[in-house]
């Protein structure tokens, strides 16, 4: 899925909405708040353990990459952070704990369903339901029981506008979401995930099925979003990583190598198979 | 000019020879297997056909267009000389012909009909005479040249000299031979509704349990396996099973509500299996989807899978319907009346006031209901094999089996047509 020649130039196109933060705001911006903390997490498929011992914090509105090959873990632990796991018979959180704003998400106590809700996702493949795109973006709402038109409506803008897909579906709301193309699929579902106001989006290779074009979409995207929330996105695109995140997690064989951020990782790296990876010797 | 010998020539091999015997068998034995089906149904259509449109009558009297032979009740066949010409009329008609039998505080001219066959279960209702709905029955008439004013004209026996009775010879009788298949048309109607109705939502919610709520270990798949091995199980046993169970066991006697639920569980394992599948190829996506966004597992079923599996389970209802619709044997001792003199929402047998303890005699608007659905009622397979093997044949009942079976290929087709279009439409809204 790696569509390293178009992405390369794609990489110049991408227009930095944000103005490029000086060095010192950069470093301000790393010692931000922990918002999800990791905490030596060992997971199992039925008997084989897919994760070993990850263990680092995920800071508050910033973006969060996590990198590797595949079957390294990187989504297996994206997908505990919101419990998809739990959908997957045989899963279970081996030891340690993930604490999201100091709870422990995997406490008896907690219930999945407001996890959820903090907590949204956008998948790989873009899922749309086959219903209007009014409808996909209101579904969460409607889930909690809200049907007031006037603030439907307001919801469907506001995601729409936030979801950067206003502009281009606002006189077919009413239509069916499979009409629109891939990106503005993969963008609905954004827009959908934001519409019930998360703290955190989990994004899974958003882009994986995406062309060129419709990528450097959705990570304009990313970067206005990182205004009001934390993201956290596994990538398969280095240089996705390198565009749109402030931190990078480098994940090989189930187990963290090296997280720090994204500039040091890309220029510098403390460990041999982090600087193999991105130059691109395996994976 | 002669073909040169090349490498690729064709010959006549022993392989190539097998392979065109293979090709004429396997055509040989679709096209015979078509040929009977063709035989059948054009038998059937040629046989019965005539007995249908044959009675279809216009005249003043609403709805404008009468058919005899779909919409009154069995009919006996009177043949006899009036005045030395042969006549054929059903039974009503004869009555308003002979004028005998007529209430003379009836305002239409009929009587209700005649006992049926001995041979036949003596289950035929206790016949009150209902003038309202007998004169349907009134402007029977099957043979055109004697026509018969319409019942609902006023005081039409009036107008109708009585005849004399010497006049009449060589009268002969044959039951059921006049046709009149309503009440089997009902029922049959009725209990595909309601047998459908049970077994869709049963069989939905424990497919849904199955598939979605149950983890998968031995003891679902051994259920799964014992709910596959059900489909298999002959119907005469479910029949039998419906018997013990609600007829004796719950106390509901040949009722609707018996052949309902036999009905129901006779179609059940095809339902549920099918419906597993269904719900199975809705893409994870949509499930994933929803639960991400805070629903519950229910919500996410309900709202995000079950629309989009709804088109599969209606497909596999429509095998299901012509299941039930044809069945006999389940029906035969649950629910089916060998004839009813009465539709099932004219049957009142319980008052509407009763005396309920000390708050004296009370208003049950709704007691029809219990007397709806506890009493059996005809259908037409089974009136089917009552008019081919339990009356006496003779070259008259002839025309009643092949239009019952007739309306009765007819009653199945639609039902399964409309469900076909009922599914074509929710796909067409829940593409994906």
């Amino acid at each position: 899925m790696d569509e390293s020649k178009p992405s390369a130039q794609t990489a110049e196109v991408v227009p930095t909405k944000v103005a490029a933060p000086s060095p010192s705001d950069k470093l301000a911006r790393l010692n931000a708040p922990t918002i999800i903390d990791i905490n030596n997490v060992d997971f199992y498929y039925g008997a084989s353990k897919a994760l070993h011992g990850i263990n680092f914090p995920i800071k508050n509105k910033l973006v969060t990459a996590f990198i590797g090959p595949s079957g390294c873990g990187k989504s297996t632990l994206l997908r505990c952070l919101n419990r998809m796991n739990d959908l997957v018979e045989g899963t279970r959180i081996g030891a340690g704990s993930i604490k999201i704003s100091g709870v422990d998400i995997y406490d008896p106590s907690v219930d999945v369903i407001e996890l959820r809700k903090r907590v949204g996702m956008v998948f790989q493949k873009s899922n749309p339901f086959p219903k209007s795109i009014y409808e996909n973006v209101v579904y969460g709402l409607r889930l909690q029981g809200i049907n007031s038109k006037s603030r439907l409506d307001e919801t469907v803008e506001r995601s729409l506008r936030g979801a950067a897909l206003w502009e281009e579906v606002r006189d077919r709301l009413h239509t069916s979401a499979l009409g629109l193309s891939g990106g503005q699929q993969q963008r609905l579902c954004i827009a959908r995930a934001i519409a019930v106001e998360p703290e955190i989006i989990l994004m899974d290779e958003p882009c994986s099925a995406l062309d060129p074009i419709a990528t450097v979409k959705v990570e304009e995207l990313i970067h206005q979003l990182k205004q009001d929330y934390t993201i956290v996105i596994v990538t398969h695109n280095m240089q996705q990583a390198g565009r749109c995140s402030d931190i990078t997690a480098f994940f090989y064989m189930g187990r963290l190598i090296e997280i720090d951020a994204t500039e040091k990782i890309f220029t510098n790296p403390t460990q041999k198979q982090t600087e193999d990876y991105i130059s691109g010797r395996f994976g | 000019m002669t073909t040169r010998a090349h490498p690729f020539r064709r010959q006549a091999t022993v392989a190539a020879l097998k392979e065109t015997i293979v090709f004429w068998l396997l055509r040989a034995f679709t096209y015979v297997i078509l040929g009977f089906g063709a035989i059948i149904f054009s038998i059937i259509i040629y046989k019965g056909s005539p007995a249908v449109f044959g009675s279809i009558r216009f005249d003043g009297a609403f709805p404008f267009i009468h058919n005899d032979f779909l919409f009154t009740k069995p009919q006996t066949l009177h043949i006899f000389r009036y005045k030395g010409e042969l006549k054929q009329m059903s039974a009503a008609q004869y009555y308003a012909f002979t004028g005998e039998g007529t209430p003379e505080t009836a305002p239409a001219a009929a009587t209700p009909e005649q006992p049926l066959a001995p041979a036949v279960h003596a289950t035929t209702e206790v016949v009150t005479p209902s003038p309202a709905r007998a004169t349907n029955a009134a402007s029977a008439l099957l043979a055109p040249a004697t026509p018969t004013p319409p019942a609902e004209t006023p005081a039409p026996s009036a107008a109708q000299p009585k005849i004399d009775p010497n006049d009449i010879t060589e009268h002969e009788t044959y039951s059921y031979a006049a046709g009149g298949i309503w009440p089997q048309i009902v029922g049959t109607v009725l209990l595909v509704i309601g047998s459908m109705t049970i077994a869709l939502i049963l069989g939905i919610f424990s497919a849904v349990y199955l598939s979605e709520y149950s983890k998968q270990g031995p003891l679902i798949s051994a259920i799964r396996l014992a709910i596959v091995n059900l489909a298999g199980v002959p119907s005469i046993v479910f029949g039998l099973f419906g018997v013990g169970i609600f007829v004796i066991g719950m106390g509901w006697n040949i009722s609707l509500l018996a052949g309902w639920f036999t009905l129901a569980f006779m179609v059940l394992p095809v339902i549920i299996t099918a419906s597993e599948e269904s719900l199975r190829a809705v893409p994870r996506g949509f499930r994933e989807g929803s639960l991400a966004l805070g629903a519950t597992k229910w919500q996410t079923i309900f709202s995000n899978v079950l629309p989009y599996a709804l088109p599969g389970i209606l497909t596999s209802s429509v095998l299901g319907i012509a299941r039930v619709a044809g069945e006999t044997a389940p029906i035969l001792f649950t629910a089916a009346y060998a004839t009813s003199d009465k539709l099932p929402w004219e049957l009142s047998i319980t008052p509407n006031r009763m005396h309920s303890g000390f708050l004296g005699y009370v208003e049950y608007p709704f007691l029809w209901i219990h007397d709806f659905a506890l009493h059996g009622v005809s259908a037409l397979p089974y009136h089917i094999y009552v008019v081919s093997s339990k009356i006496p044949q003779n070259e008259y009942t002839e025309r009643v089996q092949y239009g019952t079976a007739f309306v009765f290929l007819a009653v199945v087709m639609a039902i399964a047509l409309s469900s076909v279009l009922l599914r074509i439409r929710l796909r067409n809204r829940l593409k994906w």
